[in-house]
């Protein structure tokens, strides 16, 4: 085990001497094993020969996540992802036909129990009981027509492995890694769930859901530290909402409106789907365009109109409890798009990158009050404008003030005087050693592929972004720092340890918030 | 020792993953083609689509070479990126480790990179490393400690040296050694604060017993035990050439490699190896035990006892079983708990097997408090299922296609076609286990699983562990028998308590 991990670990750090790539792992060797096709209906494939052994990986990102999520129902872009794994009108089901009446009735019982349940004045218990029962019935009978698990099983019967999903606020991802001779399969099984997904077994998913959101966030200090730091930090942008919802609008949401969700942003157009692996991409082309070419296209989702506004003051959260002490701290900055976004990637790097970094040199090993301190360049997403953040783990006897000064001190340094060569040097060779280790693996590259061709309208933009990297010179590292680490610009939150109390069960963390402008 | 790590805490994006209890998970191996979900007809159209033969793949294996000294050395050529990763598997790890001093092989395998050798300190090899985006670390395991190193093939001239200086001629520093103490102690004094994590500690405790090498916890005092002559003695002890594999992968050839390792290690000399460590485990005391956390509204539930041995003959039977009671979103468990009940995101485990020692069986679910008891006993009728419900057809068959297909997966890549024999390598294991471990699998029949069902799987000889909220658990804990509380408040540092608020 110890040694898995640690090779694991190992393959992930990148490595490479500035400028020197290798011959067969440039840009003109990826032009020529790459092939982008988008297809009538919209939708972009992103193809590119890797035969180093007969297996494939695909990374089919969606470019809707939870800042998409209505408003009301909060984690409904993160639901729709679990459902994507319910079937189609094919998989997963005895009788379509039968179970497409029977779940019509199941959202016309939810509706009516709904209305009943929300009301604020005159609410029938008896009544409401009824309906719930009503509900119940449906649901009975049309799960009397699900094959549970049928669509996973199929892939997983068939090789699949990292059979996973994940839904970030920016995008949502779905990925494995199968032999090559089910390349076909896949794609059957690929479209199938983007095109005709059915929304079986909605009420019971919701219920996983919470246990999702009860593990990563009621359950764990840093958990629910995060959610109201960003809660505090955007007071528009919808950012400030967790992924995963809030518990009372994931006990609300409906499929019919995950349906709405799948019909408005699951349209062809809005979806980047990346193969890497051991096919031959003039073979593999036509049964591709065949499957994910039949799946119905729709207007592609209009752009968000909401942007955070800017900041007037310091805002700070405060959480008093039994479990040790955290700081974090973040300063809005603007998306990806951004001509300084490298700067801010060379921020990050010189700030917590290995055992050279400032943060580690100051706060771990040279004040002794730290046992990790990073910077991320951009928190929670970097679609939209997001933050530069921050965060240390105080030492035992340490507190989040002396993290926040020492944090403070470096910014300070930062804006006060250029950074070495060296340091940028580094930055600058590290950023080409992780990208070049990164086109190693069928899995990391075919995410890289979606991505870049998602974010740039084309794959390209991988490689070129070493242009940006090297364009980073001393004084844009100082000017930007100058115009971000200001203290009306900054949000934090805080874990201040109290001793618990002796009554079992009472210890309900309590969140203070300060500021906040005007 | 890093407590909280950026993927972990901050920016991981909501998975679907069923995230499984990290144990000694029995690997998922697979091959040939030709199986199909389901037999062909109408309803199930995917059962029409072509499945071709896969390409014959006879990928390269490592080359092996033995020095007279007794060193291993695996030369994996990879020329598709122009990298050379080595690493350095030195026997000897946290279970060979005195009781008294648990805690000195992850500050060794910490303070030994971090402190560097008499002609460069760590620092500046920090700086030399990070200027080329190249690393040298070292680490410290259960069973082994690491050097590794990784950079441009261009650098390997460079950087070989520095890790082979690091090998032969450490100097372990007291800042350094320093340093690694107050990364442990910060671990120590958070770990409560996660309900998993208590809740794995406590199986490996219960399990193995809480002094065993494999059960026991580093604490303040046993960490304030350790000086730097431990470490020094340590390495001495330990870096010896009849107890190290070097393993090296990527852009070279092999030949002029081997000539380089042969001058580098030839010249050292044998010694003697760690004895073996205590391997007779009579498994927890069966019962619930119950650690209370008030700040949740989930519980952490395992239910455990002991696994098996790699070597066990009934390991194929076992991991066919393993498949078909919690392997993936098909499998027996995960349908019952998390979709048919919708009582748990996280739901898994397996029949552990590790490779010297009996790893773990244990089978987690984290549930809302107030379903711990309906929850933990779906777990108990599933598991008890296994001796009382033989596979079906269909399920057995689904099983080994699932091992079987996924076969590839085990060595489509030259590094893990060499991390896979330098493991087996290390633990004395038959070069060919991959392929016996396939044909082994392919043979298992619906009797087989049943007949290691009736051997192994005991319900009344395993234990429970919840953390949980006890005011929310209802109906309570004891409804599903006799509740041994359990303290797990940290003993605080010799010097006085490490909480200075």
């Amino acid at each position: 085990m110890y040694l898995e991990r640690f090779i694991g670990r190992w393959l992930a750090i990148g490595i490479l001497a500035a400028g020197s790539f290798a011959a067969a792992q440039d840009l003109a060797s990826f032009e020529r094993r790459t092939t982008v096709k988008v297809l009538p209906n919209g939708l972009t494939l992103v193809l590119c020969e890797r035969p180093e052994a007969p297996v494939f990986s695909f990374y089919t990102l969606v470019n809707a996540g939870s800042a998409n999520d209505p408003n009301g129902a909060s984690g409904l872009a993160h639901m729709f992802e679990h459902m994507a794994f319910k079937g189609t009108d094919q998989v997963g089901t005895t009788d379509y036909a039968a179970e497409k009446v029977a779940l019509e009735k199941v959202e016309t019982a939810w509706a009516a129990y709904d209305v009943e349940f929300r009301k604020r004045v005159g609410q029938d218990p008896t009544r409401l009981a009824e309906l719930k029962k009503s509900f119940d019935e449906a649901v009975a009978k049309a799960q009397s027509f699900v094959v549970p698990n049928q669509f996973s099983q199929i892939a997983e019967q068939n090789g699949a492995t990292g059979i996973n999903a994940s839904t970030g606020e920016d995008s949502t991802q779905y990925f494995w890694s199968m032999p090559s001779n089910r390349l076909e399969l896949w794609a059957y099984l690929e479209s199938g769930r983007i095109g005709h997904p059915v929304e079986r077994e909605f009420y019971k998913e919701r219920d996983v859901v919470q246990e999702e959101r009860r593990m990563r966030s009621d359950s764990s200090p840093t958990g629910r530290m995060v959610e109201q730091f960003l809660a505090a930090a955007y007071v528009a942008h919808p950012y400030r909402v967790p992924a995963v919802g809030w518990e009372s609008e994931i006990s609300q949401v409906n499929a019919t409106e995950a349906e709405a969700f799948h019909k408005k942003y699951y349209v062809p157009a809005n979806i980047v789907v990346a193969v890497v692996g051991d096919f031959k991409t003039a073979s593999t082309l036509p049964v591709l365009e065949r499957y994910f070419g039949a799946i119905p296209s729709g207007p592609k989702p209009e752009e968000m109109t909401t942007v955070e506004p800017r900041q007037f003051s310091e805002k700070t959260v405060v959480i008093r409890e039994a479990t040790q002490p955290f700081y974090i701290e973040g300063y809005h900055r603007p998306d990806y798009r951004d001509p300084d976004d490298a700067v801010y990637d060379a921020i990050a790097d010189l700030f917590s990158n290995g055992r050279t970094a400032r943060l580690y040199r100051s706060l771990v090993r040279d004040q002794k009050i730290s046992a990790e301190a990073e910077g991320i360049p951009n928190f929670p997403g970097d679609k939209f404008p997001s933050m530069f953040a921050v965060y240390a783990v105080p030492l035992p006897g340490h507190t989040p003030e002396q993290m926040r000064v020492a944090i403070h001190k470096e910014f300070d340094l930062l804006k006060s005087q250029e950074i070495s060569d060296a340091e940028l040097a580094r930055y600058k060779t590290r950023a080409k050693a992780d990208l070049l280790r990164g086109l190693g693996n069928n899995e990391g590259l075919a995410q890289q592929l979606a991505e870049y061709q998602t974010r740039f309208g084309d794959w390209r933009e991988l490689f070129r972004q070493l242009n940006k990297v090297d364009a980073v010179t001393k004084a844009d590292v100082k000017r930007v720092a100058n115009k971000i680490f200001v203290e009306g610009n900054r949000t934090s939150a805080r874990i201040e340890y109290v001793a618990p109390s002796s009554k079992p069960g009472t210890a309900a963390p309590v969140a203070g918030q300060t500021g906040g402008g005007l | 020792m890093i407590h909280l790590r950026r993927s972990s805490l901050l920016s991981a994006p909501l998975s679907f993953a069923l995230s499984l209890l990290p144990l000694a998970v029995l690997p998922l191996t697979s091959r040939s083609a030709l199986a199909q979900a389901t037999p062909p007809t109408a309803a199930h159209p995917w059962s029409t689509i072509p499945i071709p033969a896969l390409p014959a793949f006879n990928p390269r294996q490592p080359k092996r070479i033995e020095l007279q000294n007794g060193l291993v050395i695996f030369l994996q050529e990879d020329h598709e990126l122009p990298f050379i990763d080595g690493s350095i598997l030195i026997r000897g790890g946290r279970r060979d480790e005195p009781s008294a001093k648990t805690g000195l092989v992850s500050l060794y395998g910490q303070a030994w990179r971090t402190s560097g050798t008499a002609a460069l300190d760590g620092d500046t090899l920090d700086d030399q490393m990070e200027n080329k985006a190249a690393k040298i670390e070292t680490g410290g395991g259960l069973a082994s400690t690491t050097l590794s190193w990784s950079s441009l093939k261009g650098d390997f001239d460079t950087v070989f040296p520095l890790a082979t200086d690091l090998l032969l001629h450490p100097v372990f520093k007291e800042d350094k050694l320093d340093l690694a103490k107050q990364q442990i102690a910060t671990g120590i004094s958070r770990r409560n604060d996660s309900a998993e994590a208590i809740a794995g500690r406590e199986v490996s405790q219960l399990a193995y017993g809480k002094n065993s090498p494999y059960g026991r916890q580093t604490e303040y005092a046993s960490v304030d035990a350790v000086t730097l002559a431990d470490l020094q003695s340590w390495h001495e002890k330990t870096v010896v050439p009849n107890g190290m594999i070097v393993s090296l992968s990527g852009d070279f050839d092999s030949g002029q490699m081997e000539a380089k390792l042969r001058t580098a290690f030839s010249g050292l000399k044998r010694g003697s190896l760690p004895a073996p460590v205590e391997n007779k485990f009579t498994g927890p005391k069966p019962g619930i035990f119950f650690v209370e956390k008030n700040d949740v509204n989930q519980s952490s539930v395992n239910v455990f006892g002991l696994g098996t041995e790699r070597n066990n003959p009934d390991l194929y039977a076992l991991a066919v079983m393993n498949e078909i009671f919690s392997g993936g979103f098909g499998s027996r468990v995960v349908q019952e708990v998390r979709t048919k009940l919708g009582l748990a995101y996280s739901v898994g485990g397996s029949y552990g097997a590790a490779y010297d020692h009996p790893g773990l069986f244990v089978v987690g679910v984290g549930t809302k408090s107030e379903s711990t008891v309906p929850a933990t006993k779906a777990v108990l009728d599933e598991i008890g299922k296994l001796k009382t419900q033989p596979p079906s057809a269909d399920e057995l068959k689904s099983a080994k296609d699932q091992v079987l297909n996924s076969f590839i997966f085990n060595y489509d890549s030259p590094d893990k076609i060499l991390n896979e024999q330098v493991t087996l390598a290390f633990y004395g294991y038959p070069l060919d286990f991959l392929e016996k471990y396939r044909v082994g699998v392919e043979k298992v029949s619906a009797a087989d699983v049943t007949r290691v069902a009736g051997k192994y799987i005991d319900v009344s000889k395993l234990a429970i562990i919840v953390v949980g909220n006890e005011q929310q658990i209802k109906p309570q804990l004891s409804g599903l028998g006799t509740v041994t509380p359990v303290d797990v408040t940290i003993p605080p540092p010799p010097g006085g308590p490490a909480q200075a608020q």
